[in-house]
């Protein structure tokens, strides 16, 4: 994409449980990221991810919120929630392991694959969590100089 | 393979797309997992499912999938379709079953979706 400097951010607060809303950020990061002129691949596993952390958030958090940063060399997605917590980060990420309720495996979710999902279309994946406290998970992807 | 070819290779009615039917898709994802259709779904891709929630649709228009069949001869409620239409995603519902379905596209040499590395 063209040179210049610009850096953009975009928050949006996600409620726990808020079906009815789900997709709706990473829809808007889709149409934030396109207008950028963001190659179409990396648009499409931006969303793919941010998507997955939209819902993670609405399915086992207690709130929060999710952020796009946008500058020149990177795309940053941050889910940030104020709990409950994941006790096992490595089972977590684990293909196929969820804790997910069943309203949400109801409607397709809750597959186990969410993270995994996340850490494929990423370039680097930061997760910190501590029960009781939250979760911050930051999601990079690089732009490439084309 | 086009739009149309799925239709009648499905026996499947229309419920919106009347316009995509001559676009063509390359590959085809079935499942009732969506963090599955996330994984594997491409561009130009027909998806096969048998859930018919409105998070279908708003997951197909972040995946820009072409199509949606709907399996099983499920029917999504009307505003569901409403959604696909104003989102340019064409919706069948065919009365074959997902295995059956699948099968039929298959043998007529539509590949199955791989996952993104």
């Amino acid at each position: 994409m063209a040179g210049g400097y610009y850096s953009i951010e975009q928050v949006f607060h996600i409620k726990a449980g808020d079906f009815a809303s789900a997709g709706e950020a990473s829809s808007q990061i889709k149409k934030t990221l396109k207008q950028l002129g963001i190659d179409s691949t990396l648009v499409r596993r931006v969303t793919i991810a941010a998507y997955e952390a939209e819902m993670n958030l609405i399915i086992h958090s207690i709130g929060g919120e999710l952020k796009l940063k946008v500058t020149p060399q990177s795309i940053i997605v941050t889910a940030e929630d104020k709990g409950p917590g994941i006790p096992d980060i490595d089972l977590a990420m684990q293909e196929g392991y969820s804790t997910a309720p069943e309203i949400a495996r109801e409607l397709g979710f809750g597959a186990g694959m969410g993270l995994p999902n996340i850490k494929r279309n990423a370039d680097r994946l930061n997760i910190q969590s501590k029960v009781g406290e939250g979760t911050l998970l930051e999601i990079y992807f690089d732009i490439k100089a084309r | 393979m086009k739009i149309e070819e799925i239709r009648d290779l499905l026996n499947a009615s229309l419920l919106t797309g009347q316009e995509l039917l001559d676009r063509e898709v390359f590959s085809a994802c079935a499942s009732d997992l969506m963090s599955d259709i996330l994984s594997y779904v491409k561009n130009q891709t027909v998806l096969l499912t048998g859930l018919t929630n409105a998070h279908v649709i708003k997951m197909a228009e972040i995946l820009e999938v072409t199509a949606i069949v709907f399996v099983g001869g499920r029917r999504p409620a009307d505003e569901v379709v409403d959604m696909a239409r104003k989102m340019g995603i064409a919706v069948l519902t065919t009365e074959y079953t997902m295995y059956e379905a699948c099968g039929r596209l298959y043998s007529a040499g539509l590949p199955g979706c791989t996952r993104e590395s």
